[in-house]
């Protein structure tokens, strides 16, 4: 490992744009003759749209032009797609309502886009769309998933009979069911996954404009993977032709994968730039993210785990109502079905495993992907039914967890994954280092001698990453492929660019990436660029979500270096009259092993350019592309314990210690790696004690949109985290990397809830656990 | 935000004059709720009269027993004075808990005084020091001034130009925040006055706005202590409950809060 190499803990080279205000983002951009946009929303969860006067707004000052869904119908706009399609166990195709991206007939949820408003200035597009009127019939509304199923609740589409989108299954219900039945205990408990609001620091924005000369379209977007975003707004939003659109996702301040679909906005923005003959840009403000950005998670489950004399689990029985909002986002259906119930094993090695997953419309908004995306909410289930057996077993929480660990590899589980590497004693070894696990007794005593209940909970979590081979996700029925593309482009003077499929919105590829080449041809950092984010520049990609930019993106970029590499040592060995394979590259040079004859890389590449010597045959230049398409997921695992204590006179928890002990395979920058643990932890500790979204029932209106009501994680409610890493290498990649993005947000809450239902001694407890809910807990006779 | 126009009183008469002049003028006394209210389009004032550059309504001054705090002095001012620490440091510990530092550096006492927020800190500060609030046309006691949630007896264009209160033996502030607002989900001030009376002033949990609990001022007044509060019982019946807090939680909060306001004063 040199200073910048694979290994080394390099500062991002990004961060001085971004830390000293100088990162461009989708608002900075401005383009000639650009003007702004702003959406009327429904104010209602559910009504009928009797009409819609535009004249008195048409008439304001500075206004351009207002669009409603009518004129979206003229033009065949589509439906907004979802992009995974799953069947019921009864062989049915999901029963998906149309999702217009301006609502024409029926609004379903408060926010839901009916017309946009162009003018010359933000402010008097928001003081003309307040003058539109739209004349509404509201419908009842529901907004709990298990009332919306209900007979007699009111319907969203006419499509989905009782509000039922799918009803699956996976797994061996029979076997399941004979392992309870048979068992010498069984652990059954319902478990609620709180449904959270992502909150990316940069909002959502939008600027569409279209050129009438070249009959083009340009879009900056918020998007994760501004590729997906054009294919889809060509092939099925029918926009504009593939090769008329340009998308570009230029800096992003965030994601967590609520970025990752496309939405109404970006549609209509791209679109009303061709109607009304002027660039056209949208920037969410906060109220707007919190209205329309797709929430996460949102599961009810009720579980039965079964277990034999010998505590060896038998069997693991999962029934799951997840709510999908008003409409099917983009990869809402594949979240609460493969990237969820595929992992219910877990660490552990299961004989019979059955769940059953239905998806249901309801008047709020849309759920997809959020940070971990059906991961987390498998790790929930799990991991908060092992300490409850443990508990009602009368073993300890980590002894339980070690008699049923996996310790063979590879592992087929009943639920499709097979688990390639991993050490899970080693984890959860070292995290009970960590958190000195066997000094707790004693901890415990002293907090008990201040007045205060401390708790320890752990969490073994395992998740699948990488994603993903795409035949396999294809036979699942996925719309899309998973690979990653890249393209190295070695200059003329030996500088190097990578174009990379991956996007990034904060994870640090410009510097993780650069590592890479410099590792491989001994370069300094500062030669290599990394590109990515414009479709105009990079070759089709599939962008970044569900941590795969490290094992999927970079492996992509290892096949392209290989060739580079290939082609490299054949032009130094023709220099130097040497055979290739006595060439080593090191430190900038090329050089023929065992004898002080070398090539500077850079007089490599101009020979590659000038073309003057070259051994017979070959093309000048020196540029290599590459796709990879991964043959399995990789199985990032760890253990986080947390240590917490509560103050029972006001059920306050505070988090008193938190480790974490993750086994990501090989690491390419431990810096960044910690950073997206530490963030990614934030998250969970958020979704366990602070983070509730909540909706009126009976007006579908969100009680919980902007941060006097939804209490987002901040430093002061946050330990300084101890974390550490483990190293199984992943087998199935070049690197052996597995990825980090997603496992602090999908480990840590389980560790939370245990915890402090271990303080309070009342396992009776619903995330977000707020010092009122601990409170009631604590005082369950009141 | 609507458009508005902008004035920067120079003196009271000024600024009396410039509101009363406008239909839907308001003060502006740091902005700190009317500004964001402003900019979600859900205030909307043809006219602000500035009060923070007005001298008269500015600083702090401590003569024996006597305070004074002017209305436009901020909450930072409040929190770091010297004066104020040692004569009532109760109060500047309140002060120097409101939002956040760019809150305590914008915001003021008369401005959230006069807005009287139901989780505000300053009110339950003020009704527990038995304060007397000075305006430009007269002076009213805190528990004649705070009349309701977001309501106060000030008059249409009357001014906060002052508060006033006479030092206590003691007293001590604790808040239990809101998780997400950090507003007082339930505050407690508690003062023991030089004639031997107690007064306890919550804020932030009852349906109607700060209020004074008799039975906890009872107990207090024939024994300042905390444990003299354990026997008090907290009703629930006219206390808020929301998604954040049921009533009977906050109910707990106030004896909590009480007994830890005590407990504070030393």
């Amino acid at each position: 490992m040199g200073m910048e190499g694979i290994g080394a803990r390099v500062a991002r080279k990004e961060d001085k744009r971004f830390i000293t205000g100088k990162g461009r983002y989708t608002d900075d951009m401005v383009v000639p003759g650009m003007k702004h946009a702003h959406f009327v929303r429904s104010p209602h969860a559910h009504a009928r749209i009797k009409s819609i006067d535009t004249s008195e707004a048409e008439k304001m000052p500075g206004v351009i032009g207002i669009l409603n869904g009518a004129q979206l119908t003229e033009d065949a706009i589509g439906n907004i797609i979802c992009g995974w399609m799953i069947h019921s166990k009864d062989g049915s195709p999901m029963n998906m309502g149309a999702w217009r991206p301006l609502a024409q007939d029926t609004v379903r949820y408060v926010g839901d886009a009916v017309a946009i408003v162009v003018a010359d200035s933000k402010a008097q597009a928001r003081d003309a769309a307040e003058a539109v009127v739209v004349d509404y019939e509201t419908l009842p509304v529901v907004t709990d998933a298990v009332e919306a199923l209900k007979d007699g609740a009111p319907q969203l589409h006419p499509e989905a009979k009782n509000n039922l989108i799918f009803d699956w299954e996976i797994g061996d219900g029979a076997a399941t069911d004979a392992a309870i039945a048979s068992a010498a205990h069984v652990t059954e408990m319902k478990i609620v996954n709180n449904r959270l609001v992502p909150n990316p620091m940069e909002p959502r924005a939008a600027l569409g404009s279209y050129d009438e000369a070249e009959d083009h379209y340009t879009l900056w977007t918020t998007s994760q993977n501004p590729h997906v975003a054009r294919l889809v707004l060509s092939a099925f939003y029918n926009v504009a032709p593939e090769n008329k659109l340009r998308v570009i996702a230029p800096d992003v301040g965030g994601g967590f994968g609520s970025k990752i679909y496309i939405y109404p906005e970006e549609i209509v923005c791209l679109w009303a730039s061709k109607r009304t003959g002027v660039p056209v840009k949208w920037n969410s403000d906060r109220t707007e993210a919190f209205l329309t950005d797709a929430h996460g998670r949102d599961h009810i489950s009720t579980v039965k785990m079964a277990f034999d004399a010998d505590n060896k689990i038998t069997g693991f029985k999962v029934d799951t109502i997840a709510n999908l909002g008003a409409y099917m986002s983009l990869f809402s259906s594949s979240v609460p079905t493969y990237l969820y119930a595929t992992l219910l094993s877990g660490q552990y090695a299961i004989p019979a495993i059955h769940a059953n997953v239905r998806t249901v419309y309801t008047n709020t908004v849309p759920v997809d992907a959020y940070r971990g995306a059906g991961r987390p909410e498998a790790c929930y289930l799990l991991e908060r039914v092992l300490e409850t057996a443990a508990r009602e077993l009368g073993v300890t929480p980590a002894e339980l967890r070690r008699r049923n660990f996996i310790r063979e590899f590879p592992y087929q589980t009943p639920v499709i994954m097979c688990y390639d590497a991993g050490d899970f004693d080693a984890s959860l070894d070292a995290a009970m280092k960590a958190i000195d696990y066997d000094g707790f007794a004693a901890r415990r005593a002293e907090s008990e001698s201040r007045g205060m209940k401390r708790g320890i909970g752990i969490s073994c979590y395992i998740e699948a990453c990488g994603i993903a081979p795409s035949a396999a996700v294809g036979s699942l029925g996925a719309g899309v492929g998973l690979w990653e593309s890249a393209e190295v482009r070695v200059n003329a003077v030996g500088t190097i660019e990578v174009l990379t499929g991956s996007h990034s919105h904060g994870q640090g590829h410009e510097t993780t990436f650069s590592q890479l080449v410099a590792e491989r041809f001994g370069v300094g950092m500062d030669s290599v660029s990394i590109v990515h984010g414009d479709t105009d520049k990079v070759q089709m990609g599939m962008g970044t979500y569900g941590s795969r930019s490290g094992a999927v993106g970079m492996s992509a970029i290892v096949k392209a270096l290989d060739k580079v590499e290939t082609k490299a040592k054949k032009i130094a060995a023709h220099l130097m009259e040497a055979d290739e394979s006595d060439i080593v590259i090191e430190n900038g040079e090329l050089k023929v092993a065992g004898t002080d004859k070398s090539v500077p890389w850079f007089q490599m590449a101009l020979a590659a350019y000038t073309a003057h010597n070259l051994p017979e045959g070959m093309e000048p230049g020196l540029k290599e592309g590459a796709f990879y398409d991964p043959s399995n997921f990789t199985f990032p695992a760890g253990t986080y314990i947390c240590e917490v204590e509560v103050d029972p006179d006001t059920g306050k928890t505070t988090v008193i210690d938190f480790v974490a002990a993750d086994d990501f395979g090989k690491i390419i920058n431990p810096m960044i790696v910690e950073g997206q643990v530490h963030g990614g932890v934030a998250q969970g500790i958020g979704q366990a004690l602070l983070e509730g979204t909540h909706y009126d029932p009976e007006t579908g209106q969100l009680l919980t949109a902007s941060y006097m009501d939804y209490t987002m994680p901040r430093a002061d409610d946050l330990p300084s985290f101890k974390v550490s890493t483990t190293e199984t290498v992943c087998p199935s990649n070049p690197l052996g990397i597995k990825g980090c993005g997603e496992a602090g947000a999908i480990g840590s809450p389980p560790a939370l809830i245990n915890a402090i239902t271990d303080a309070i001694g009342n396992n009776d407890l619903t995330m977000p656990a707020t010092p009122e809910r601990v409170w009631a807990a604590l005082n369950p006779a009141r | 935000m609507y458009a508005t126009n902008y004035h920067r009183a120079s003196s009271v008469e000024d600024a009396v004059k410039l509101a009363t002049s406008n239909d839907e003028a308001k003060y502006l006394s740091g902005g700190q709720t009317l500004l964001p209210t402003m900019k979600q389009r859900l205030a909307a004032p043809s006219d602000l009269v500035d009060l923070r550059h007005v001298d008269a309504l500015k600083g702090i001054s401590v003569d024996g027993g006597n305070v004074r705090i002017g209305a436009a002095t901020t909450h930072a001012e409040v929190a770091g004075s010297s004066e104020l620490a040692s004569a009532c440091p109760g109060l500047a510990h309140l002060a120097s808990h409101i939002g956040d530092p760019h809150v305590r550096h914008m915001g003021t006492i008369g401005g959230s005084i006069a807005n009287n927020d139901p989780a505000a800190d300053y009110p339950a500060g003020l009704m527990a020091l038995g304060a007397t609030i000075v305006t430009n046309t007269r002076s009213l006691s805190a528990d004649e001034f705070f009349t309701g949630m977001f309501e106060t007896a000030l008059e249409d264009g009357e001014l906060v130009v002052a508060v006033e209160f006479e030092a206590p033996e003691k007293c001590g502030y604790s808040k239990f925040p809101n998780p997400a607002s950090r507003y007082a989900m339930t505050g407690v001030f508690v003062a023991k006055h030089g004639d031997g009376s107690a007064r306890v002033a919550v804020t932030g949990a009852g349906s109607d706005g700060v209020f004074r609990h008799e039975g906890m001022e009872q107990a207090l007044g024939s024994n300042f202590s905390a444990g003299a509060l354990d026997g008090v019982t907290v009703e629930d019946s006219d206390l808020m409950s929301d998604i954040h807090a049921s009533a009977a939680y906050r109910a707990n909060l106030v004896k909590v809060m009480a007994k830890r306001a005590v407990a504070a004063c030393g």
